[in-house]
C-alpha cells in the first residue's frame, strides 16, 4: 500500500504516533530498494539517513523538532553534500567529494529534513530526457518505455515513484517543470536569485535555479520558503524577504489572466494538451476570472537566445574540470596539452561537448556580436515583454511541454528536436521570473500532461496560491 | 650599432601595463590568506580551488585600494563596477579563467606626473586601471619529472595600471615606474618590490617615424624584473626596431621576452598564436556599486600623495625643488620632516639635516626611518641650539647629534651642558680670553696692524682653542675687532 503521499499525512503519522522517522525512512528505502531498475538513484544514504531519523525522532519526542522534521528528501547529483560524492552525472566527476554542503540543501538539514540519496539526471543539467547521463538513462515510472524528462529525471521519478517526500531539482531551462509535467508532478521554477547557488554545480550562471518536485502544492511550497531566502556566499543571490508561501495558500481574489497564442496554437503542440490547457483557460472564465489571450512575436527568438548564452557560460563554467585539481583524470596523457584534450574529450559526454563548443563558438572574437550580443539584447526584450505583461496580469498561463512524455532514443539523432522540448519552459528562464507546473490530465496513453504558470519576479507566494486554486479547480485530473 | 642620425629620424613610442599586487589579508573572492611564502598549497580553500558549486565574493577592501589609486592618479571612479571572465586553460589558473575587469574599469583615465633628470617634467596619461586575481604559481622542482602547481597565490588581488602609448624614452619610462612605485607605497596599497614579483610590468614597444601619425606594429615584452631592466629592454627594443625598418623588414605583433644577462629580447609566440580570451560578463558576481558615501570615505582617509607634499615643501617652507624631491621620495621620510616642521620653523636647517646627518646615519646602518632613534622633537631641539646661538653646526653635527643617537632620552641642550659644549656668547667672559690670545702673540699682533689681515682666522683659532670650542664666534670677532682695528 502506498504510504506517506504527502507531507501532512507524515506529519499527522508522527502526531499520532503511527510512525516514526526512523519507519518512514525504512518505507521509502524499501521502494527505492523494489524500483531500482528505474535507475532514479545514483546514490542512496542509507546509514546516514537513518541516523538523521533516529535524532530527529529524539528531536520529536522532546518537541524541539524543526519545520520539515519527517520529510524525506533526494537530491539531485548537482547539489553538493559534504563528503558526499557529487557527480554532475559525469564521469569527469568521477570519485568527486566535496568539502561543503550547498546552502539549500543545508537550510533543508538545518529544519531537520532526511537526505537520503542523490538523484540521477542529466550530466551537468544539460538535456531534456536523462538520457545524457553518465549513471545511464532513468525510467519513467508512468511507462516505463519512455522518458522521465530532463535534465531532473531522477529528481521525478524519485517523487512520482514515491521513493521520497519531495526532491530538488535545478532549473535553467525547463529541467524541473518539464521533467514535472512528463511525469504528473508539481515542480517550481523559482524566480531567478531568489535561492542561493552556493554548491550548485554550475550549468549556466545567470539562469540556473533549484526547484522543488511535489506530489502537492503545499509540500512545495514549505520546501521552498526554507530554502529561498538572502546568504552571504551567493553575491547574485536576492536580499528580499521571503514570505512564508506555505501559510499563503489562500486564493481569493479574481485574477487577470493571460495566455499566448502562439503557444496555444503551436503546431508543435500535441493535441490533447492544447485541449486540456484550453479547459483550464475556460473553467477559470466560469468561475469569473479574466482570461485574454496576448500576442507573444518573440516566442521564436526564445530558444535561440537560450542557448546561445546557456551554452556560452556553460563552455567557462565546464572550463575547470580539467583534469589538474579533482575528478577524472586521462592515464593516457604525454604531455599538458594531451592531458587537457583527452580529459576532457574521454570525461565529458557527447551533448556537454556539444554545448562546449556551441558557446566557445559564440564567445569567439569573430562572432561575440553576432551572437553572444545580439543574444544579450534579446534576452532583454524577452524580459521586458514578459516582465510588462507580468504587471498587466498576474499569471501567464501555457501549456509545460509541447508534448508528453516520449519514448527513448526518439530524439537521440536530433538535437534541435530534443531542445525544442524547452520551447515552453525557457521564457521563464530567459527572463527570470518563477514558473510552476502541475499536472493537468493525462493524454490518450495515460502520459501526465503539465499546465504551466508564470508570475512576475519574487511572486512566488501568489503564483503558489493561485497553483493551488488551480489544482482545485482543475476537473482534468 | 645605429648611427645616431638616423635614430633621430624615429620615434619610440611606450605603453606600461603594470600589475601591482595588493596588500590586503585576504583574496580578491575568497577568505583565504594572502600572506606570501608559506609552505605551497597551504591557503586554498574550496574557492581558490575552484572547487565546482563554488562562487567568489568581491573583497571590498581590494576595492578600495583600486580606488586610492585612481584617485592618486586623477582617474574617474567607476560607479558600477561589473567583472569579466577571461577565459584561458593553464594549470594555474584553478577556474580556467580568471575574474577581472574587461568593459568598464574601476579607474578610467587618469595621469601619472614625471620629472626627468634634466628637471623637467611630463605626465603620462593613463588608459584604467582594473581589478583581478593572480594565479597560482607553476614549479619545477630539481629532480621532478612532474611539474607541481602552488595555488597559494591564486586569487590574490591584482590591479592592473595600463597607461597610453604616451611614453617616449626608456627615461620616461623608468621614471613613470619609479613614481608608480612611490603611489602604491604612499598609498600602503602594494608593498612596491618587482624582484618578489609584488609588481610586475609588461611593455609595448613600438617605433615610427618622428612626425608620423600612426603608430608602428607594437611588440610586447615581457620578464623584466627591475625598472633598470624596463629600461634596457625599450632601448634594446628601439634600436632592433629601427634597424627593421631601415633594412625595410616588416615588423611583426608578437610578444617576446627579456633576457637580462645579455640585455637582449627573444620571441616568445606571435600575435596569431595567441589565446582568444572570449571575455564576457562574470555572471556570478552581481555588480559592485560605489556609493557617494563609500567614495566619500575612501577620500578623506586619503594620505597626502608626494605631489601634494612636494608642492608644500616647495610652496610653503620655501625649500629648492631638489630637497623637495628627496624629502618626498619615501613617505615615511615626508611624514618625518612634516613632524619636524611642526616644530621648527627653520626649514631649510630642517631640511640639511634630513639630507645630510640623518640620511647618512640612516644609509650607513640600512635603517628605514621608522628605526631611527631621534625623535622630531629632538631633531628640532637641536636646530634650535644652533639657532640661538648656543652651539654651532659643526658641534651640534659632531658632538651632540653623535650623542643624541646614542642616549635618545636626553634632550640636546641635556647633552651639550654635559659636555659643556655650550658657546661662551658673553663678552664679558670672553674678553680676558682674547686679551690673553692677543698677549701671547705681540708678534703678530705687529703683523696684523701693518697690513697682514690674514692672521684674524689664526686669531680665531687660538681663541677657540683656548675656550675650548664654546667662544661664539660672532663676539670673539667683534672683540678680537674692536681691540686690533683701533
Amino acid at each position: 500500500m502506498e504510504k506517506f503521499l504527502s507531507f501532512d499525512d507524515i506529519k499527522k503519522s508522527l502526531e499520532n504516533r503511527e510512525t516514526d522517522c526512523k519507519a518512514i525512512v525504512n518505507y521509502y528505502l524499501q521502494n527505492i530498494q523494489t524500483k531500482a531498475h528505474l535507475n532514479a538513484f545514483v546514490e542512496v544514504y542509507k546509514d546516514s539517513a537513518l541516523e538523521q531519523a533516529s535524532k530527529v525522532d529524539e528531536k520529536i519526542s522532546s518537541g524541539k523538532a524543526g519545520k520539515l522534521a519527517g520529510m524525506v528528501i533526494g537530491i539531485k547529483d548537482v547539489l553538493v553534500y559534504q563528503d558526499h560524492e557529487s557527480n554532475a552525472s559525469s564521469k569527469i566527476l568521477k570519485g568527486f567529494k566535496s568539502q561543503f554542503t550547498s546552502t539549500a540543501v543545508q537550510r533543508l538539514i538545518d529544519e531537520d529534513a532526511i537526505i537520503i540519496g542523490r538523484l540521477n539526471c542529466d550530466e551537468f543539467g544539460m538535456g531534456s530526457s536523462n538520457e545524457n547521463s553518465a549513471h545511464g538513462k532513468v525510467l519513467n515510472a508512468a511507462d516505463e518505455e519512455r522518458v522521465p524528462g530532463g535534465s531532473s529525471g531522477g529528481s521525478a521519478v524519485a517523487v512520482q515513484a514515491n521513493l521520497c517526500t519531495v526532491s530538488l531539482g535545478t532549473d535553467t531551462g525547463g529541467s524541473v517543470r518539464q521533467p514535472a509535467a512528463f511525469t504528473g508532478l508539481v515542480g517550481i521554477k523559482p524566480t531567478y536569485s531568489r535561492v542561493s547557488r552556493w554548491g550548485l554545480i554550475a550549468y549556466a550562471s545567470s539562469f540556473d535555479t533549484i526547484g522543488v518536485f511535489s506530489r502537492n502544492v503545499p509540500d512545495n511550497a514549505l520546501v521552498m520558503e526554507v530554502m529561498a531566502g538572502p546568504d552571504n556566499f551567493d553575491s547574485t543571490v536576492s536580499r528580499k524577504a521571503v514570505p512564508h508561501y506555505s501559510e499563503l495558500l489562500h486564493f481569493d481574489k479574481r485574477a487577470k489572466v493571460a495566455y499566448l497564442t502562439e503557444t496555444i496554437e503551436s503546431p508543435a503542440l500535441q493535441e490533447e494538451i492544447k485541449s486540456n490547457t484550453v479547459a483550464v483557460l475556460d473553467k477559470l472564465k466560469e468561475e469569473g476570472h479574466q482570461v485574454e489571450e496576448v500576442h507573444f512575436p518573440l516566442l521564436k527568438y526564445v530558444l535561440p537566445t537560450y542557448y546561445i548564452l546557456t551554452t556560452a557560460e556553460a563552455s567557462s563554467n565546464l572550463s575547470r574540470f580539467d583534469g589538474v585539481k579533482y575528478g577524472y583524470r586521462t592515464p593516457n596523457a604525454h604531455n599538458l596539452e594531451s592531458m587537457y584534450k583527452k580529459t576532457r574529450s574521454e570525461g565529458f559526454g557527447e551533448e556537454v561537448k556539444r554545448r562546449i563548443m556551441l558557446g566557445t563558438f559564440v564567445l569567439s572574437a569573430s562572432y561575440y556580436d553576432a551572437y553572444f550580443t545580439k543574444a544579450q539584447r534579446v534576452r532583454r526584450l524577452i524580459k521586458e515583454f514578459t516582465e510588462d505583461l507580468l504587471t498587466k496580469y498576474d499569471y501567464i498561463i501555457m501549456p509545460t511541454t509541447p508534448t508528453t512524455a516520449f519514448k527513448f532514443g526518439e530524439h537521440s539523432n536530433d538535437p534541435v528536436a530534443m531542445y525544442l522540448e524547452d520551447l515552453f519552459t525557457v521564457q521563464a528562464s530567459v527572463s527570470g521570473v518563477p514558473s510552476i507546473s502541475i499536472p493537468n490530465g493525462k493524454d490518450k496513453k495515460g502520459l501526465p500532461i503539465g499546465l504551466q504558470v508564470m508570475a512576475n519576479s519574487f511572486k512566488e507566494a501568489e503564483l503558489y496560491a493561485f497553483a493551488k486554486y488551480l489544482t482545485d479547480i482543475n476537473s482534468n485530473s | 650599432m645605429l648611427s645616431a642620425k638616423i635614430k633621430d629620424k624615429y620615434e619610440l613610442v611606450v605603453g606600461l601595463e603594470v600589475h601591482a599586487q595588493l596588500l590586503t589579508k585576504s583574496k580578491m573572492y575568497a577568505t583565504d590568506s594572502t600572506e606570501f611564502g608559506n609552505m605551497p598549497n597551504t591557503q586554498v580553500s574550496v574557492l581558490t580551488l575552484g572547487h565546482p558549486g563554488t562562487l567568489p565574493k568581491v573583497n571590498r577592501r581590494a576595492v578600495e585600494f583600486a580606488i586610492k589609486m585612481g584617485l592618486a592618479c586623477n582617474s574617474t571612479i567607476t560607479r558600477k563596477n561589473i567583472f569579466a571572465r577571461k577565459n584561458y586553460f593553464y594549470p594555474d589558473l584553478p577556474k580556467g579563467y580568471q575574474i577581472t575587469q574587461d568593459k568598464g574599469p574601476i579607474c578610467v583615465g587618469g595621469e601619472v606626473p614625471v620629472t626627468l633628470s634634466d628637471g623637467s617634467k611630463r605626465s603620462i596619461a593613463l588608459t584604467r586601471i582594473h581589478m583581478e586575481e593572480d594565479a597560482g604559481k607553476s614549479m619545477h622542482l630539481a629532480g621532478e619529472v612532474d611539474t607541481l602547481v602552488d595555488f597559494n597565490r591564486a586569487g590574490v588581488p591584482l590591479i592592473e595600471i595600463v597607461s597610453e602609448p604616451d611614453i617616449r624614452s626608456s627615461e620616461e619610462a623608468y621614471a613613470y615606474l619609479v613614481e608608480i612605485k612611490k603611489l602604491v607605497k604612499y598609498l600602503d596599497i602594494c608593498d612596491g618590490n618587482m624582484e618578489e614579483g609584488s609588481l610586475r610590468c609588461d611593455a609595448n614597444i613600438s617605433v615610427m617615424l618622428k612626425g608620423a601619425k600612426e603608430y608602428g606594429k607594437k611588440v610586447e615584452v615581457k620578464n623584466m624584473n627591475s625598472f633598470r631592466n624596463v629600461a634596457r629592454a625599450i632601448e634594446h627594443e628601439f634600436e632592433r626596431q629601427v634597424a627593421m625598418v631601415e633594412e625595410g623588414v616588416e615588423i611583426i605583433s608578437e610578444t617576446r621576452t627579456f633576457d637580462a644577462a645579455t640585455g637582449l629580447t627573444a620571441s616568445m609566440r606571435t600575435k596569431e598564436d595567441l589565446n582568444d580570451y572570449r571575455y564576457f560578463p562574470e555572471p556570478d558576481l552581481s555588480p559592485v556599486v560605489v556609493s557617494e558615501e563609500w567614495l566619500e570615505s575612501i577620500k578623506v582617509a586619503m594620505p597626502s600623495l608626494p605631489r601634494e607634499l612636494h608642492h608644500k615643501f616647495v610652496n610653503e617652507f620655501g625649500l629648492p625643488e631638489y630637497d623637495a624631491g628627496v624629502l618626498t621620495d619615501s613617505k615615511e621620510i615626508a611624514r618625518y620632516f612634516e613632524k619636524l616642521c611642526k616644530k621648527t620653523k627653520n626649514y631649510k636647517a630642517a631640511s640639511n639635516w634630513m639630507m645630510g646627518p640623518v640620511k647618512s646615519y640612516l644609509n650607513e646602518l640600512t635603517l628605514h626611518i621608522e628605526d631611527f632613534p631621534v625623535t622630531p622633537e629632538q631633531l628640532a631641539a637641536l636646530i634650535a641650539l644652533i639657532d640661538e646661538g648656543k652651539v654651532n653646526f659643526s658641534v651640534a653635527s659632531q658632538k651632540i647629534y653623535p650623542e643624541l643617537l646614542k642616549n635618545a632620552n636626553k634632550s640636546p641642550l641635556q647633552i651639550a651642558q654635559e659636555l659643556n659644549l655650550i658657546q661662551e656668547s658673553d663678552e664679558g667672559s670672553l674678553k680676558p680670553i682674547v686679551e690673553s690670545v692677543l698677549a701671547e702673540n705681540e708678534a703678530k699682533v705687529a703683523e696684523y696692524k701693518s697690513g697682514k689681515k690674514g692672521l684674524m682666522g689664526m686669531f680665531m683659532g687660538q681663541v677657540m682653542k683656548k675656550s675650548q670650542g664654546k667662544a661664539d664666534p660672532k663676539v670673539a670677532t667683534k672683540l678680537l675687532s674692536e681691540i686690533l682695528d683701533n
